[in-house]
């Protein structure tokens, strides 16, 4: 099986005034498709530019970077961008939806820029469906400020969805939501990850990253360690985990 | 045209200042229209005095001359005659046609109304000389000249002064007491340059003129015509050396004659309503200006505070290219739209400045479509470089920003 991502020898290197800031500093990595893996580490780590160059938003300084067996990592912007646009779905910590925009259409956001547009039935047939697979589809209509944090979320990860991207890449989805909807945001993770979609989520909460297969720990720019996760959390079970916790609550109270 | 959406919805969230931006646009296409219409109506009237005027024509006046030490003032030679007059027909080449004038003034009777004003002696050709055409009834003929008839043709105002109820057409008006037949009316002409009533004469037959109602010898004026303006110069040049010779002026003496070619005087004119033109435009230009700028920094504005949607369009595949199109778009909607206002702005003001002012206007279709052009192109001038600036953002930093 080809690996969805193929990383060797990574360095990123930048130059702010006069010292440089070596942020990456030689990391392979291979990813194949259907795993689902924890990107951690602390600030510094070097976990965030590695998601940068990941996500396609930045170019490593060295090494190549095969993604879906295309080396993006000599693209120019414009290629780039349509890498994105295919390969890749992106979900932010901050949800980055368009404010006043509904949910449907900030679905449809990645397919205007998709080079071979559909048509505008079967495009909005597309968006629903990814809405459908994020248990949103009665709230099409919403723009973003009628949403909670996590149904927010729920429609940024459609849209990460929206044009069946190889990858959707994750920079902490659950950092803006309390412990609770974290658990349904790891929930819809883990289904879409059932159904074979490879996800690479960037995390610091080990409690989070225990819903995921695979963890790779950074620290200064290097790959420290990369494991299995042995005790995997269920969502589902969590969450009904959760629910008894407060029914008893109420009880005693 | 979804691309042409979002502009629109951009544009539409921030409604107030939108329609601020816009109207600088809208003042400054406005402005444009307005002035330029005011100028070529300025223009378009005074081309009518031109016209009206007649084409070509050369007045020749008796001069001032100097007897005995004491200049005789205008018209005072009292030199024009029948025969000058004829004469410039046969021999000066490129005369088109010579209407020689004599004029005298009086009461006018018509049955029980009178009325006062200028008869005019004049040729047959007197009319097509100045462009001038009867409403009804015939011109006098060669054979009415001939025989110093008593017949006459009406200005506008005089026929509706003496004949208010009635057709003039083949009454009899006394001039001075001299029965005459009105032959025609002639069409209303206006005001003049000088802002007298040219409708309000009576125009008779030089001979009749001179012989049965001034009682003259010499002629007020002679009316030349030149074949085109180019010869005009030509023909006066002809004229005043006939003049010269045949009143035998010694050379280095003074001509005694004057010769007036009012073109010149309409053509100052128009130029003068051109440099109007020239310069209420670009006035009006400048006020465009100022409302591109407008666009330019609103466009800036809009540029970063969408910083961050600039960056999520990016991270999900949009190119430089689409952002730039983007902002081009709404800088261009709001450029585009402003105009179409600022065209309905430019025509009404115009039409009011019409109405109210009384002031002369004209809004030709291609003062609108430079007017319509010119703002779309403020759009994509001014819009163009906080395009190019959203573009060039590096989706990561837009992705960051707050």
């Amino acid at each position: 099986m080809n690996a969805v991502i193929k990383l060797q020898d990574i360095h990123k290197i930048y130059h702010t005034g006069e010292v440089d800031v070596h942020a990456v500093r030689g990391v392979s990595l291979e990813i194949f498709p259907g795993e689902f893996v924890a990107l951690m580490g602390a600030s510094g780590s070097g976990k965030s530019t590695m998601m940068n160059t990941l996500g396609c938003l930045d170019r490593p300084t060295r090494g190549s970077y095969l993604l879906d067996g295309i080396d993006v990592s000599q693209l120019d912007r414009d290629q780039l961008a349509d890498i994105r646009n295919q390969k890749i779905g992106f979900v932010f910590q901050g949800f980055n939806l368009l404010s006043r925009t509904s949910a449907l259409e900030n679905v449809e956001l990645p397919m205007l820029y998709t080079r071979q547009r559909l048509a505008g039935a079967s495009q909005r047939e597309r968006a629903l469906k990814a809405l459908k697979t994020v248990g949103l589809s009665d709230r099409a209509d919403h723009t973003p400020n009628q949403l909670s944090g996590g149904q927010q979320q729920r429609v940024a990860i459609a849209r990460g969805l929206a044009n069946e991207p190889s990858l959707l890449l994750a920079d902490e989805p659950t950092g803006n939501l309390d412990s609770r909807t974290s658990v349904e945001i790891m929930g819809v993770f883990q289904k879409l990850n059932d159904q074979g979609i490879t996800i690479v989520m960037v995390t610091h909460e080990l409690d989070i990253a225990q819903y995921t297969k695979r963890m790779v720990v950074m620290r200064d720019g290097k790959v420290v360690s990369d494991t299995p996760v042995v005790s995997r959390l269920n969502a589902e079970g969590e969450l009904r985990r959760l629910q008894e916790q407060q029914k008893e609550a109420q009880l005693t109270s | 045209m979804a691309i042409v959406k979002v502009a629109f919805r951009a544009l539409h969230r921030n409604k107030l200042r939108t329609v601020l931006t816009m109207l600088g646009i809208i003042i400054g296409v406005g402005a444009v229209i307005t002035m330029v219409a005011l100028g070529r109506g300025a223009k378009a009237q005074v081309q009518a005095r031109i016209a009206a005027l007649g084409q070509n024509v050369i007045l020749i006046f008796s001069g001032s001359i100097n007897r005995g030490g004491v200049f005789t003032g205008f018209g005072g030679a009292g030199t024009r005659t029948v025969e000058d007059a004829l004469a410039f027909e046969k021999e000066v080449p490129g005369v088109a046609a010579v209407s020689p004038e004599v004029r005298t003034g009086g009461q006018i009777m018509a049955g029980n109304n009178n009325w006062s004003t200028s008869v005019q002696g004049e040729g047959v050709d007197y009319l097509s000389i100045r462009q001038w055409d009867l409403a009804e009834g015939a011109m006098f003929t060669e054979a009415d000249v001939r025989s110093a008839a008593k017949v006459c043709i009406l200005g506008k105002t005089t026929a509706d002064k003496l004949f208010p109820d009635e057709d003039p057409l083949g009454k009899v008006i006394r001039i001075k007491n001299v029965p005459v037949t009105v032959l025609g009316v002639l069409k209303a002409k206006g005001v003049s340059m000088m802002g007298s009533d040219q409708d309000d004469l009576v125009i008779t037959p030089y001979t009749t003129g001179m012989k049965r109602l001034a009682g003259v010898t010499t002629l007020r004026a002679i009316n030349v015509q030149a074949e085109s303006a180019d010869r005009i110069n030509d023909v006066q040049n002809g004229i005043a050396d006939l003049l010269r010779q045949r009143h035998r002026i010694q050379p280095g003496r003074d001509d005694d004659f004057i010769m007036r070619n009012q073109q010149e005087l309409a053509e100052t004119q128009n130029a003068a309503a051109e440099t109007m033109t020239a310069l209420l435009a670009g006035i009006a230009g400048v006020s465009l200006l100022v409302g591109g700028i407008g666009i330019m920094n609103i466009m800036l504005v809009s540029v970063t505070e969408r910083t961050r949607e600039i960056g999520i369009r990016m991270a999900v595949g949009a190119r430089g290219h689409d952002i730039l199109l983007q902002f081009l778009i709404e800088a261009v909607t709001l450029s585009c739209i402003g105009g179409i206002l600022g065209i309905g702005l430019g025509v009404g003001g115009a039409h009011l400045l019409t109405t109210i002012k009384n002031w002369a206007t004209l809004v030709s279709p291609d003062s609108i479509f430079v007017a319509f052009v010119s703002s779309a192109a403020v759009g994509i001038f001014f819009g163009f470089y906080p395009a190019r600036k959203a573009s060039q953002l590096d989706p990561i930093e837009a992705l960051r920003y707050e």
